[in-house]
Formats: structure tokens, sequence, C-alpha cells
């Protein structure tokens, strides 16, 4: 905690420890603006040697008799330091600043230099501007003080009060498992079924989150791996494959690990749980692809009978129809229209085919069609003895 | 800068020294950590220690003194902590196997005893996670392999709590959950479940294949059954008529024009040439 609140700007600090919020413009710019300059002092006691040489001419309150006149630094000011023939002049030359110009009473700027970088740090460090996502612990000393909300907050300088700022309103997405291998759960009927999930889940209570848990990211994944599994192994393989249950399974698995982490006083709010994908294990596939395959070869077979049937029944309705229809013309005339029909019948009939006239029972035909001793197997059904009983009504 | 050292070399001297003694005896203790004071071996103050009701700023966090050199401070976690037990097979009251994977949620809230007992969290997690799997398996062994599955789980966990906790209290630890991750057929028992599963849909595709020819002949029956009944509605009114309606139809059909040629022999008695005879 300490190293991530250093006075060399709460920027970094205000970063959080969260990867989501490294890029939030409102959380680092701030910083920087409000102190104006000062990251430009404050380097310099850190790197002493050129640094110093370069910034020396341009230093705002110089005495004007002890120095040269303002000018940008240039490439003479630069080897000046490292060039023992031009070093003197100013000083003895040897260890800490010897550009530095010294002050009217004659003594080095470095002291003060020091006092308004560490300043200007103590002042950064105490200056907090959270983005409108964030929300910051507050311990002083150790101790926890208050949470900070997002806008500006001022608190008291590190390292009496360290500042640790949390993005809590950004979902976390947790996939589980977080690669492509197949994660099998056992079903109530002893089965097994391939799941992927997702769970979203934000910060609810950020003091509870900073200080309860020692790994509240893995505490939220082995939570949901827990009560995945023990929703899954209340229903059967066919539930879980079908979208039915879907929906019921993960609103049960979100009460579930929400009733676990408040036990755990974890300050974590589960915001859904999302099944991604429930398959078949990979090796009992085809066995679950033949199961589709039947299905729609059982789908087409009723299909294929339901036309026959809509066929028949036309056609039945068709006959039915068509002799209702003759039927009642026949009614009213019964003997002419039953006449009319046997005999456009029998032209019809008779004018198709060969027709001989043949004596009563008794007499051998003989057919000397060339036809008919052409084809020699003729089936018996073409040769037809009509019997005066049909028709003799 | 060398005036300022040689003129208060021994102020310079003195404060370092007091800088140090200050850093030696000052001990800040954070919210997430309780920090035990031993004198010579002893436990002598607790400062923040774990309790349940108390908010954080209430709990004692912060700074603290202790005499240098002769005070040591331990510090323990305080947050809640983690066991994970190593996967390992349970054997079912039916004799089946389940390979199980446990975690049991811990915080120390005794810390004194703590320290006297294991010294260390980390020994404290070691010498729980053999006493988290031998609870386990000694409760898990007494169910079903259904109820190591299903509803009984969560008594089952309550069970293991409870023993778990009692061992645990000795090294001032509290368990406050016990929950299976996960609940795995092993290795052979894969391979029989996965049979198993292949037979199940083997079965139910035959039975749907089965169904739907069972269904395509009831279909088929019932169109006839109606066709039918569509007929008998129709031709019952006058069966006499419809006799020679469908005759008619039926040599219509029979002799129509074709490439097979037919002869028909006709008796000079037939009716239909009466009118030959006689007029």
């Amino acid at each position: 905690m300490a190293g991530r609140n250093s006075p060399w700007g709460s920027g970094s600090g205000s970063s959080g420890d969260r990867p989501g919020d490294g890029g939030d413009p409102d959380g680092e710019g701030g910083t920087p603006t409000g102190v104006g300059s000062q990251p430009e002092d404050q380097e310099q006691p850190a790197d002493k040697g050129d640094g110093g040489g370069k910034r020396g001419p341009r230093n705002p309150w110089l005495p004007s008799g002890d120095s040269p006149p303002r000018r940008s630094a240039s490439i003479e000011d630069i080897f000046r330091r490292g060039d023992p023939r031009r070093g003197g002049g100013r000083g003895p030359g040897r260890g800490g600043f010897p550009n530095l110009p010294r002050r009217a009473d004659g003594r080095s700027w470095v002291p003060l230099g020091i006092g308004l970088a560490v300043l200007a740090g103590l002042a950064i460090s105490s200056v907090h501007m959270l983005g409108p996502k964030e929300q910051g612990v507050v311990t002083t000393l150790g101790k926890y003080s208050r949470t900070i909300d997002s806008g500006v907050n001022l608190t008291l300088p590190w390292p009496l009060e360290q500042v640790r700022v949390v993005d809590v309103s950004s979902f976390s997405v947790d996939m589980i498992p977080d690669d492509d291998k197949e994660k099998l759960m056992l079903t109530s009927d002893k089965s097994l079924v391939d799941l992927s999930y997702v769970v979203r889940w934000n910060i609810k209570d950020l003091k509870n989150y900073t200080f309860r848990l020692a790994d509240p990211d893995e505490t939220v994944r082995e939570v949901g791996e827990a009560a995945m599994r023990a929703s899954i192994a209340q229903i059967s393989l066919g539930d879980a494959l079908s979208g039915a249950g879907r929906a019921q399974i993960e609103g049960d698995v979100r009460d579930r690990m929400q009733r676990i982490l408040d036990g755990y006083h974890a300050g974590i709010a589960i915001q859904g749980v999302e099944i991604k994908k429930a398959d078949p294990p990979a090796r009992t596939k085809a066995a679950f692809d033949q199961v589709n395959v039947k299905q729609q070869e059982a789908e087409r077979d009723r299909s294929d009978a339901r036309a026959w049937a809509q066929q028949l029944i036309a056609r039945a309705q068709g006959d039915a129809t068509g002799f209702d229809k003759v039927y009642e013309q026949y009614k009213l005339a019964p003997e002419v229209t039953k006449r009319r029909m046997y005999y456009e019948t029998m032209e019809r009939v008779l004018r198709d085919n060969d027709t001989v006239i043949a004596d009563a029972p008794g007499v051998t035909s003989y057919l000397p069609l060339p036809e008919v001793r052409r084809r020699e197997s003729p089936p018996p059904d073409t040769v037809v003895e009509a019997t005066p009983s049909t028709g003799a009504r | 800068m060398t005036g300022l050292w040689q003129d208060y070399k021994a102020a310079w001297i003195a404060g370092v020294l007091v800088v140090i003694a200050a850093m030696l005896s000052v001990i800040v203790v954070p919210e997430d950590q309780q920090a035990v004071v031993i004198q010579a071996g002893k436990p002598v103050r607790v400062y923040n220690q774990f309790s349940a009701n108390a908010d954080y700023g209430q709990t004692g966090a912060g700074v603290h003194f202790r005499i240098p050199l002769v005070e040591r401070v331990q510090r323990i976690d305080k947050r809640l902590l983690s066991v994970d037990m190593q996967q390992q097979q349970v054997l079912s009251t039916d004799q089946q196997r389940l390979n199980v994977d446990a975690y049991a949620r811990y915080r120390i809230v005794d810390p004194v005893r703590m320290v006297r007992s294991a010294g260390t969290t980390e020994r404290v997690t070691e010498q729980l996670g053999p006493i988290l799997s031998s609870v386990v398996r000694q409760e898990l062994g007494k169910r079903t392999f259904q109820s190591l599955l299903t509803a009984e789980r969560g008594r089952a966990m309550e069970n293991i709590r409870a023993l778990l906790d009692k061992q645990a209290r000795e090294y001032g630890a509290q368990i406050v959950d016990v929950r299976i991750m996960r609940a795995d057929l092993p290795e052979g028992a894969l391979d029989s479940a996965f049979a198993r599963m292949e037979a199940a849909r083997q079965e139910e595709a035959k039975t749907i294949a089965a169904q739907g020819q069972r269904d395509a002949q009831i279909i088929r029956a019932d169109a006839e059954a109606q066709s039918a009944k569509i007929y008998a509605d129709s031709f019952g009114k006058d069966p006499q008529f419809y006799d020679f309606f469908r005759a008619m139809q039926s040599y219509q059909l029979s002799f129509a024009k074709d490439q097979s040629g037919k002869t028909i022999v006709l008796s000079p008695d037939n009716a239909y040439l009466k009118r030959f005879r006689e007029p």
C-alpha cells in the first residue's frame, strides 16, 4: 500500500490496482494540472547532474549580477560541467550542482529545492481526483477512516492518510472456464454436461471488499464454481442441455453465489450469471447428433403420412361429393339417368376397344386378331366375358 | 552543507537515533491485520483483534507502540483465508467413487492461541488441509452417491464445517464455510458414464424413430377411417345406385383406351345389345 501512494504523485495511487481503470482520463489527468509545474521541481533533487546543469540558467529567481543573462540552455551548457577547462568561475566544481547559482546570501538553492519538492509531493498526495465510477478507502495510519466518493477529495498527506482508489461500478466479468477446454459437470442423473458460463459482478461495499477477503477475485470464481455445480447437480441432463431450464439455473446460481458471498461479508454484488454453452461431452456427441437425426426422420415420417392422409381424404371427399351431385340428379329421373349413364359408358368402353360379338355360351370364340397373336401373354383380365347380367336391370 | 554537519554533529546523531527509536517502537497495524505483541516468547497484547460485530475503524487498527528490542510483533492476517483441499477420491456407501475438490474459508479469531499453536497463518492453512480432507472423506463416505450430488450436500457441508471448526478452534481459527467445489467421476467411471450416456442416446434415437413410424401409421389409419366414413355417408344413401355408379366408373377406367389393345367379347344376349334383337 505504501508503494502505491508515493509522494511523487497520487496519479499512480489513483489509478488503482484494477486493470480496468488504468486509462481513465479523469483519474490521472486532473492531478498534474492541479499542482502546476511542480513535477519539474521535484525532479531536481532526484537526478543530480545534467538535469541541474540544464535547468540552472532558466531559474527565474536569479540575482542579476551573479550570473550570465538569461538564455535558453545550449549545447555548451550541457558540456560545460564535464569539461574541466571550462569548469572554473563558479564553485569548486566537485560534486553537487556546480552550475546552480547561489542565493543572495551565498547559500545553495539545493535545500530550498528539496523542501519545495517535498511540499509539492505532500500536496499531490493529499488531493485526490476520483472518476465517476470510483471510490476510495482512506486509512489513517492503517486505520480505516472513511470512504471517499467521486470528485475532488482532500486527505491528510502521505503517509498519514493513504487512499486506495478502486473502480466500484464497472462490472468485472469472469469466464469459467477461462479457456476453451471442456468443463464437465455432473447432473442429477449422473450424466455429464460440458458447461461454460460468465459471472458478472461489481463491488457493492468497498470497505468490506478491501479488508474482508484475502483474495476477492479468486473467491468469486470459486464460489461461482461451487454454486454452479450445486445447481447443475439438481437438474437432469435434458434440462441442462435444453434452453428451457437455463434461465432458472442462472437465477439459482446467482442467488446462491450472493448468499455465500454475503455470508462472507465480501462486499460483492453478483450482477448476473450467464450460461454461454451447455453441450454434451465431446465423446458422446455422435450419439447426441444421432438423436437429432432420428428426430428429423421421425418428423419427416409424420409429415409424409399427413400428406398422404390429406390426399386420401381429399379424394374421398371429391368422390363422395361427385356421387352426391350425380345422385341428386338421379333421384329426379332415376330410370333415364341410369340408362343414359349406362349407354354413355358402354359407348366409350366399346369404342376404345376391339369388340367381338360372340354367340351365347357354348360357342368357342376364336380370336384371329393379329395383336393377340403377336403378344403371347396378354394378361388374362384383358379378355372380359361380359355376361348379360351386368347392368341388365 | 558540510558546515551544517560540522556545526550540529551531536544534534544530527541524536536526531537520527530518535528517529530510529521511534521506528522501532511505533507499529502501524492496518485494518486487514491483527498484531500480537510477544514478549520473550509470550504473547502479551493483541491489537486489532477480530470481532464479529465491530465495524472497521473501531477495532483498534492504527498506530500502536511497543518496547523496542524487548517486544516482538507478529502480524496475522485478519481477512478471510482459504484452505484448498487437494482433489481426492470419496467412496460412497453404494461403492461408487467420486473425485471431490473442496475448499474451506476461515479466519483467525484468536490470534494469541494461533501464535502459540501454529505460529503463522501459512502453517494453520497447512495443518487444516489434511484435517479438511479427512473430515470430507469421512462425512461424504456416509452418503449414497446420489445424495452426494444433490440436495443433501447442504447438510453434509454443515456437518463438515462443524467438525472442522471444532479442530480449527485449537489453532484459534474459525471455519466460516466449507464448499465442495467440484465433484467429478474418476477416470474409469467417466468412461462408463460416457458409454451409458451413449446407450441412453441410442435408446432415445430408436424410440424417437419408432414413435415417428407409429405416428405415421396412426395418421394413415385415421385418414383411411375418415375417408371410409365419408364414402359410407355418401354412398350409403342408395347402395344400389352406388353399385351402378361405381360399376360405370370402373368400366370406364378398366377398359380405357390404352396400349394393351383389349378385346371384349360380347354375347348377343348382352343387355347393351338388346335393341339389336327388338327395336
